[in-house]
């Protein structure tokens, strides 16, 4: 009986040694040496896009494996800081807390813009405002504003959602919107991009930013409103060519970050997302391309 | 040789019985380690502000009050409505239902217990938030006692669990003599039983509450998240665990922000632990187990 248990706990810590040296092995192939097997992280505003990609590059190159994750900006970022992935995307661009870290540890972060973004600001389709100036939805998102009644609908209580503070699309509208104010305290923070759609199509008098991808595929669930870039200027949608031409007002640029210049196989993937291919894929998930 | 086996299987033992100890303690000096950081710089005052504004381009704000009059109110509404739910039907299926109605009632409460918390959570979202919206006529279904109802749910079928099995520890002899002495059914069940239970089915309530607070992903994904302090349960209210869900991934490691959400974890951390230790106590006091 009791040679049976000396043998059976040999063999589990026998098995635990392999299984700890396995993982080892894993994290060190996951690094930046020409990989196969090419690890994406970040943004995400940028999964469904990035995904995209992978599946056409992966089409093409049978050899090679692409996983892609979401999590925010920020958490690819840092795991292009712990070396854990190939491939940060970001909605935002890094920041200079982010490069001095990245510095300390010895990394190069590389830039490269991959595809523009839109952010539409959506309401319910019942809701008769169908426009509204850059001025008034920041004063709506700082909570200056509290009822429809101010930007001329019912008096109905605004119900403000945006994304969690995790998310690279809850500063840049910050930033660009409101002016860098800080955001009100009644703000539902969802923690997701389908959450606020959700809500925005079920709360009658709710408003909500999503990406204009997302906003597009809603569909009739939610209305995009029309951005004024201040009070003289003429509405203009959300849409791709808006967002090219740069008239409409809440736009972004979509990156890719790398540790220092890529090679290898993480190249060739970023040249294929840049290709003309690639850009059309850009298209077709409801960003804008590049160019 | 004997007792050299004799020793090693005892060191393995003792390791393996000792190690959720370790780990307790490994816990507590960890967050402790992060935290402590946030006294000096900010200072410990810093967390007892009002307000809840980690991300700002002005002044950072890391109040701790909203964060936890938000777990509490999920917490005490949870377990309101989790008491009648969990010990009826506790006391129905130990004293009342026959063995057919068990065989099919048991396993539909052993399901729930099953369902992954995401999955409650988006039944939350798309289903029970637009009912509470409705019946209540909020502007949004968003809010406290939404959550509250899917932690509610999700406790039950632990209060179910523990209630029955302390109700169905009780000595038959005390049944037996409530209906010799010519009380009825019912009141055997509420005068007798139930009272004789009564420690166990705190403790079953304890429990439940324990899983409520330490619960994430469903309020997360129902409750709003803004950092309000209130107890308005028709309002939207940020808790705890969701805000170390949330913005755990996204924080500058060793920041302000960093330390404070360690802070957040140590008094979440302290509300379980005196949960727990109340619970003990209870059972202790009654001497049951």
């Amino acid at each position: 009986m009791k040679k049976i248990f000396m043998s059976v706990s040999l063999v589990v810590l026998s098995m635990a040694l392999l299984v700890g040296c396995g993982a080892n092995k894993d994290a060190k192939a996951g690094g930046a040496s020409a990989p196969k097997y090419i690890i994406i992280k970040g943004s995400d505003t940028m999964v469904h896009l990035a995904s995209n990609w992978a599946e056409a590059y992966m089409d093409q190159h049978p050899d090679v494996d692409i996983s892609v994750t979401g999590g925010g900006s920020g958490t690819g970022i840092a795991a292009l800081l712990n070396s854990t992935t190939d491939i940060c995307i970001a909605s935002r661009k890094i920041k200079s807390k982010e490069e001095t870290l990245a510095a300390e540890k010895g990394l190069a972060p590389n830039e490269i813009v991959t595809a523009r973004d839109g952010i539409a600001v959506v309401v319910n389709p019942v809701n008769p405002i169908s426009e509204l100036s850059l001025e008034q939805i920041g004063k709506i998102y700082t909570g200056a504003y509290t009822s429809w009644k101010d930007v001329g609908g019912p008096d109905e209580k605004i119900v403000i959602l945006s994304r969690e503070s995790s998310s690279g699309t809850y500063v840049f509208f910050q930033k660009r919107v409101m002016q860098k104010k800080d955001y009100a305290q009644e703000a539902m923070l969802m923690p997701s991009t389908s959450a606020i759609i959700q809500s925005v199509s079920q709360d009658t008098w709710a408003i909500g930013y999503v990406g204009l991808g997302y906003g597009t595929m809603a569909g009739d669930k939610v209305k995009m409103l029309g951005i004024k870039n201040d009070a003289n200027t003429p509405a203009v949608l959300p849409s791709v060519s808006s967002v090219q031409n740069a008239s409409y007002g809440i736009a972004r640029p979509l990156h890719f970050y790398t540790d220092g210049t890529p090679s290898g196989a993480v190249k060739a993937f970023i040249d294929f997302v840049l290709s003309d291919k690639g850009q059309a894929i850009v298209l077709a998930a409801g960003y804008v391309p590049v160019n | 040789m004997n007792t050299w086996r004799d020793k090693a299987i005892y060191t393995i033992l003792v390791g393996a019985a000792s190690t959720s100890i370790l780990i307790v303690l490994l816990i507590f000096f960890f967050l402790g380690k992060e935290a402590l950081p946030f006294v000096k710089e900010p200072g410990f005052s810093d967390l007892l502000q009002t307000r809840w504004i980690p991300v700002s381009f002005n002044r950072e704000v890391f109040g701790l009050l909203p964060l936890i009059s938000g777990s509490i109110l999920i917490t005490l509404l949870a377990t309101i409505l989790m008491i009648p739910f969990g010990v009826l039907g506790a006391i129905y299926i130990a004293e009342i239902a026959t063995t057919t109605e068990k065989r099919f009632l048991k396993p539909f409460i052993e399901i729930l217990a099953g369902i992954p918390s995401v999955v409650i959570g988006f039944f939350g979202l798309v289903v029970l938030s637009p009912i509470i919206k409705n019946l209540f006529g909020l502007s949004t279904g968003l809010s406290a006692i939404t959550g509250a109802l899917l932690l509610a749910l999700m406790a039950i079928p632990t209060v179910i669990t523990v209630s029955e099995d302390a109700i169905q520890s009780v000595p038959l002899s005390y049944k037996e003599a409530s209906l010799a002495l010519g009380a009825n059914r019912l009141q055997t069940i509420f005068r007798i039983i139930v009272p004789a239970a009564l420690p166990g089915i705190i403790a079953a309530v304890m429990l439940g509450m324990g899983r409520v607070i330490g619960e994430t992903m469903a309020v997360l994904m129902v409750t709003g998240n803004a950092a309000k302090l209130t107890l308005n349960p028709f309002s939207s209210v940020r808790t705890m665990t969701a805000t170390i869900a949330a913005e755990m991934g996204e924080v500058a490691f060793g920041s302000t922000h960093y330390q404070a959400l360690f802070w957040v974890g140590i008094f979440l951390l302290i509300m379980t632990f005196l949960l727990n230790l109340i619970a003990q106590q209870v059972l202790r006091k009654y001497q049951m187990r």
